[in-house]
């Protein structure tokens, strides 16, 4: 249990610290959202210094941070100058889009994955494991650019899934049932795209890692002693080669939400993606760090799930 | 080190890859930053060894290319235009220093030879991309060696003194590791300022790359210094009274080559990638400058997406650029297990 309070203490350290960096890195920022309206006539100069005021613009940076801080402790993560609204509730439907977008793909990242990778492993050495460490490698190579592009040009001429956006025009009229089926039609492309990106390096781990346990000397010992091959894999060499694959999954979390930031711009998703390049060419500077606190929290949590899941499955991390 | 075959074939195309972006005044035939408005999206020019005759010709030769009124294009067998060595071209500067006006090749004068067609502003896609894979490279390549001499000096320190600095280094490590590095890039980026001359922010997104993917090669070389630092060797230098730079400088530097070899060349195609990401969603370096970057966000616009396919060549040199790093990525790696088991 100490294990994990103290993995928990840790990442609010991390959250207090990424808050504290950003706003370090904000005292950097030359100009901000105001600069903009200086150049429209009709605004008068005490009107901006009025705005600048009330939003604390003028201040120091601690007592910003301060201001800041006891914001995020109503819930607000301060103020939006473009949306002229609180923080929190515009991220909300951003951050429920991207959540269904990373939590879906990683799904069928991992399970492509693993059937690739264990299959690849069993078969070490055979014509059908250097065809797949072949493909994997040339598609590890393919720029995640080229590859949603690609995909946007195939489902453009060929028209198989809606290009652009989460749902149909006439989402509000389609039933429950429709309605889910639209969004998973809507979703087929950045998801393609994302488990693409992942795969390759996934199973490249998966691989090693399987076949490292498939080489120990009590694997061919079990074998000699007349374990079935499937009881012998699902029973004793996954659980074996599943250590280092679980402190993957957090690691991964961190490139797919990368990559999704990307794709969804790209695909048009309506993710934290376009909301985050939007803030930053705005200036928008409470939404940027509202954005950036908020990956931290999915990598946060990707790695205490990735923590529980290695507590739950190495006796060693238990015992101590 | 025994070099595998398929590796050094991987090797020269690399190399002559390298060459050609390092040089792309030479190599292309245009100026990038030339505009022609009569010639929009032209297609790829057709090369051609047998004349509309039948007869054929030992150096290859093109048509004259002229627009027609609904925007397609079509050759005009009358005059033919053929391939030069070395002609005398368009002014450029060698390596930035020497003027010279000696272009790889060319044809005769008066024709254009579009090997990779025109972008929209009818530049010759196939000059800009030679130049703008210069500035994607180069940006790869000054990030890469920005973080990892960052790395390996904080890497270094960390190990050797221990204690409260390295303490205080990882937890700094730490906190850059706690953000999806995209994510990182992206916010570093939205403090500095967005609009500039396009020098200055090639070395801004060159330094926000480098200043932000410091941590994996820093975590590296510690490991290593830390181990090295205990060795017997080690411990009798110090014995014998040799100075902490000495001991760095002579015993545990060396040992933390080939870890920061393997990372240059994981990190080069990593951070050409990134300044490509910014470049593509225009928070990196801008036009008329080309990049890859820049020049691959023209397809997020649908209908040259649908129609101009040579408008994704940069995209495909990117990759082969990519396969030849990992490549060479993958074999060093195995050499240092293989060497350490």
């Amino acid at each position: 249990m100490r294990f994990l309070l103290g993995r928990l203490m840790r990442s609010g350290f991390l959250l207090v610290g990424v808050s504290l960096l950003s706003f370090l890195l904000l005292q950097l920022a030359p100009g901000d959202f105001f600069d903009e309206m200086k150049l429209d006539p009709q605004i008068s100069p005490q009107t901006i210094a009025g705005l600048r005021t009330q939003f604390g613009l003028d201040r120091s940076l601690p007592v910003r941070y301060g201001l800041w801080l006891q914001s995020a402790a109503r819930g607000d993560f301060g103020y939006s100058f473009a949306y002229n609204s609180p923080v929190a509730p515009l991220l909300k439907t951003r951050v429920r889009n991207t959540a269904l977008l990373a939590g879906v793909s990683t799904l069928i990242a991992w399970l492509l994955a693993l059937v690739i990778g264990v299959w690849s492993a069993m078969r070490a050495g055979h014509w059908d494991d250097r065809l797949c460490t072949g493909v994997m490698s040339i598609s590890l190579a393919l720029p995640d650019v080229l590859v949603a592009l690609a995909l946007l040009l195939v489902a453009t001429r060929t028209g198989v899934f809606p290009v652009g956006g989460m749902v149909s025009t006439d989402f509000a009229d389609l039933t429950l049932w429709q309605k889910a089926r639209d969004i998973g039609a809507h979703m087929m492309l950045p998801v393609l795209a994302l488990v693409f990106g992942l795969v390759p390096t996934l199973v490249r781990h998966v691989r090693s890692s399987v076949a490292e346990a498939l080489s120990a000397p009590w694997v061919r010992a079990a074998r000699a002693h007349g374990i079935a091959p499937g009881r012998l894999l699902l029973r004793h060499v996954l659980p074996v080669a599943a250590n280092p694959l679980i402190s993957l999954f957090g690691v991964s979390l961190a490139t797919l939400l990368s990559v999704s930031l990307l794709i969804e711009i790209i695909m048009s998703w309506p993710g934290l993606g376009p909301f985050f390049l939007e803030a930053i060419m705005a200036r928008d500077v409470y939404v940027v760090i509202g954005t950036v606190l908020l990956s931290t929290v999915f990598l946060v949590a990707g790695n205490l799930i990735a923590d529980g899941l290695l507590f739950a499955a190495d006796p060693r991390i238990r015992r101590s | 080190m025994k070099v595998k075959p398929h590796l050094w074939i991987v090797l020269a195309v690399l190399a002559v890859l390298h060459v050609m972006l390092l040089v792309p005044g030479f190599v292309a035939p245009y100026n990038p930053t030339e505009q022609d408005r009569g010639m929009p999206f032209a297609p790829p020019t057709a090369i051609h060894f047998r004349d509309q005759n039948g007869s054929w010709h030992l150096r290859p030769f093109i048509y004259a290319v002229v627009a027609n009124d609904d925007g397609s294009y079509a050759e005009d067998p009358r005059q033919k235009y053929f391939f030069r060595a070395f002609p005398s071209g368009a002014p450029y500067k060698l390596a930035e220093l020497v003027p010279c006006t000696v272009h790889l090749f060319g044809v005769d004068a008066g024709g254009k030879v579009l090997l990779m067609g025109t972008d929209r502003y009818g530049r010759d896609q196939f000059s800009r991309l030679l130049y703008g894979g210069q500035v994607s490279l180069f940006a790869g390549l000054l990030a890469a060696l920005l973080s990892l001499s960052l790395g390996a000096i904080v890497g270094t320190i960390s190990g050797f003194y221990g204690r409260w600095v390295d303490d205080g280094l990882m937890r700094i490590a730490e906190l850059f590791l706690a953000l999806p590095w995209l994510y990182l890039l992206f916010a570093v980026r939205a403090f500095l300022p967005l609009s500039a001359s396009p020098a200055s922010t090639f070395f801004l997104v060159v330094a926000i790359i480098g200043l932000v993917g410091w941590v994996r090669p820093a975590r590296l070389v510690r490991g290593v210094v830390l181990s090295a630092k205990e060795q017997k060797y080690v411990l009798a230098a110090r014995g014998f009274g040799a100075s902490d730079l000495y001991l760095l400088r002579r015993h545990i530097a060396p040992q933390t080559y080939s870890v920061l070899l393997t990372q240059a060349t994981l990190l080069i195609p990593q951070f050409i990638l990134a300044e490509v990401t910014l470049s593509f969603l225009g928070l990196g370096v801008a036009e008329p400058v080309p990049s890859w970057g820049n020049m691959l966000s023209s397809l997020q616009q649908y209908h040259v997406m649908v129609s101009y396919w040579w408008m994704f060549l940069p995209g495909i040199a990117l990759a082969f650029l990519f396969l030849g790093y990992f490549t060479v990525a993958d074999a060093l790696q195995a050499h240092v297990q293989s060497a350490s088991a």
